[in-house]
């Protein structure tokens, strides 16, 4: 009998069973549940289904970061229904306006750990793989349920395995690596499915650089993404972590659906082309290409490695368009402010914004006007993703971003880095 | 017992971004105003040209991106209560079935039927008639029909909390 895979031993210990199979059904008891801004919508379906009070609220994550510092009175009112919502039911974590975005946040406080499972009513949320969690999206009505009930139904997926060899070229990121997959998968080439990575590459990737793979598997459709946890994210998670925890491993013989091998060595960089995550060229396509503005941020690319990354391109430039950083977090800003990025960053023209998600999903800080073209270092951009249907958004690393700005044209990093 | 729907044909991959735009997310509350953006960034003539009891009928990896619920809603609140398509995006299925709105895996219909054709489902025989030929509905898994015939998640939780406090 064959092993098992990561999701199969996750969503087993989240069920509490000693074991589970792909296609398996289970109600799953997940070790942390958040949301964001849409708590305030969740909590009036919570208050639909007649549960007297949220079940674990120490278990329970609220940040505020989708549309922060309320841009107009409307979400100044949905932060205020949140807020009250935190009080009177004792939610166990929530992070004010400016503090972080949810996935960035709630990994530098270590809020989950290795091997446990966590659901996030945010798409992305499998970001938390980074860290080897089992982490997936859901909806806001099944985040209700969760607050009513502490349990959720889960069919566990089927998986891929990943196999990445070789290590990447300087000025070639983890984002033009996820990029490259995303343009091989096609946008339901993960779907439904538990997207787990091995190989030598993953040892060499600092953390900032890992969390961006798992986080951009969204949008080839997986449930779940997975890198095996080292000693790297062990030492992470010691100073900061409440609880123990046991790391999860796939069996070596356990069966995948697919199995993919890619040697990064002689990976390009990599962009995605309008509106399509997976409509992804080599840059050399499109180098020259007009820009108007360009964005530095998410919870793809707004750590200290991508400010630093832009910083060395942009140390003594002059952008030509404007450049708009938004740090993922308050501590990625301090430690930003601290190692003197934020100078060279602001020297160089760019604008930057209040930790959080800022212009990613087009609330506010930086929505294009028509037709304008937008570089950015964010996870998706589908049309009318930034604020505005008729403005074409290129996806690629915070390089590319950066040598964009100085340019005012999509442009090749490696020129400005000796 | 059999019913006729209208169709509404849309291509792959069609995201929750153009179901329902993010940047209403936060702000529109109504169901009214939240059908009344139904679509708006792939097919403006959608909202206001949708009826009751009209079907969605797309290709592969029907909303795909955010795991916004209202891409789901939007189109309930419009009057659509099934959605044929290639295959779903993971969390848009789950959220159809949590808001009761049924999802049918059909590949080959897409192919079979345009924009305004009217398609016949035979609920007995769990078909799907367009054009002459039968599509077969595939069934659901026992728990996730159970939610589905409750009408939704929160519907079936009502029902469980009325119970809890009754007992
Ligand atoms: S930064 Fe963008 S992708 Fe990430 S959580 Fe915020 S809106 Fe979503």
């Amino acid at each position: 009998m064959s092993g098992r895979t990561f999701a199969e031993k996750a969503l087993a210990r989240a069920a509490g069973k000693p074991d589970a199979r792909a296609g398996d059904i289970l109600d799953v008891r997940p070790d942390l549940v958040f949301s964001h801004d849409n708590s305030a919508a969740i909590r009036r379906i919570f208050e639909q289904t007649g549960a007297p009070r949220v079940v674990r609220p120490e278990r329970v994550a609220i940040t505020l970061d989708h549309a922060v510092p309320a841009p107009t009175r409307q979400h100044a009112q949905n932060h205020a229904e949140i807020r009250e919502w935190v009080q009177a039911q004792q939610i166990g974590a929530f992070f004010e306006v400016g503090r972080g975005i949810c996935h960035q946040v709630i990994s530098e406080e270590a809020l989950v750990l290795p091997g446990e499972t966590i659901l996030g009513a945010d798409s992305h949320s499998t970001h938390f793989g980074w860290l080897g969690a089992f982490g997936a999206g859901i909806g806001r009505s099944e985040m209700a349920a969760l607050w009513a009930t502490g349990e959720l139904w889960l069919r566990v997926p089927e998986a891929i395995r990943i196999t990445l060899r070789g290590r990447l070229a300087p000025g070639v990121t983890s984002k033009d690596l996820s990029l490259c997959i995303l343009g091989r998968l096609g946008a339901d080439g993960g779907l439904y499915q538990s997207i787990e990575f091995a190989g030598e590459t993953l040892a060499a990737l600092s953390l900032d650089e890992r969390a961006v793979i798992p986080n951009m598997m969204a949008e080839a459709g997986a449930k779940n993404a997975y890198l095996p946890p080292d000693g790297a994210v062990f030492d992470y998670l010691e100073a900061r972590r409440t609880r123990d925890y046991t790391p999860l491993y796939p069996d070596p013989d356990a069966e995948y659906v697919a199995e993919h091998t890619l040697d990064v060595s002689a990976l390009e960089p990599q962009i995605a082309l309008p509106d399509r995550p997976d409509q992804v060229v080599p840059l050399s396509r499109v180098i020259g290409q007009p820009v108007q503005q360009a964005f530095l941020g998410t919870c793809t690319n707004g750590r200290l490695e991508d400010l630093q990354a832009a910083a060395e391109v942009l140390r003594g430039q002059r952008v030509r368009c404007r450049l708009i950083v938004i740090p993922a977090s308050a501590a990625v800003m301090l430690a930003a402010s601290r190692a003197g990025i934020i100078d060279v960053l602001l020297e160089a023209g760019a604008a930057i914004g209040t930790p959080g998600c800022g212009p990613c999903m087009g609330n506010h800080m930086g929505i294009p006007a028509p037709s304008e073209v937008t570089i950015s270092s964010a996870n998706r951009n589908y049309r009318g993703r930034m604020g505005t249907p008729d403005a074409p958004v290129y996806l690629a690393s915070p390089y590319v971003v950066a040598a964009s700005a100085v340019r005012g044209a999509i442009s090749d990093p490696r020129e400005f880095l000796t | 017992m059999s019913t006729q729907h209208r169709c509404w044909v849309y291509g792959d991959d069609v995201n929750t971004d153009v179901i329902f735009p993010g940047r209403h997310t936060y702000t529109l509350r109504t169901p009214e105003e939240i059908a009344a953006h139904a679509l708006e960034d792939l097919d403006p003539a959608f909202a206001a040209g949708v009826q009751p009891g009209d079907v969605i009928v797309a290709g592969r990896n029907w909303g795909c991106g955010s795991s916004r619920e209202q891409a789901v809603t939007a189109l309930k609140y419009a009057g659509v209560s099934v959605i044929v398509a290639g295959s779903f995006a993971r969390i848009y299925f789950r959220n159809c079935i949590n808001q009761g709105v049924l999802p049918v895996v059909c590949p080959p219909l897409h192919d079979a039927v345009r924009t305004g054709d009217v398609i016949t489902f035979d609920h007995a025989a769990g078909r799907i008639i367009a054009g002459g030929q039968a599509f077969p509905i595939p069934a659901l898994s026992p728990s996730v029909q159970a939610i589905l015939d409750a009408g939704g998640l929160i519907p079936m939780l009502q029902r469980r909390f009325k119970g809890e406090a009754a007992s």
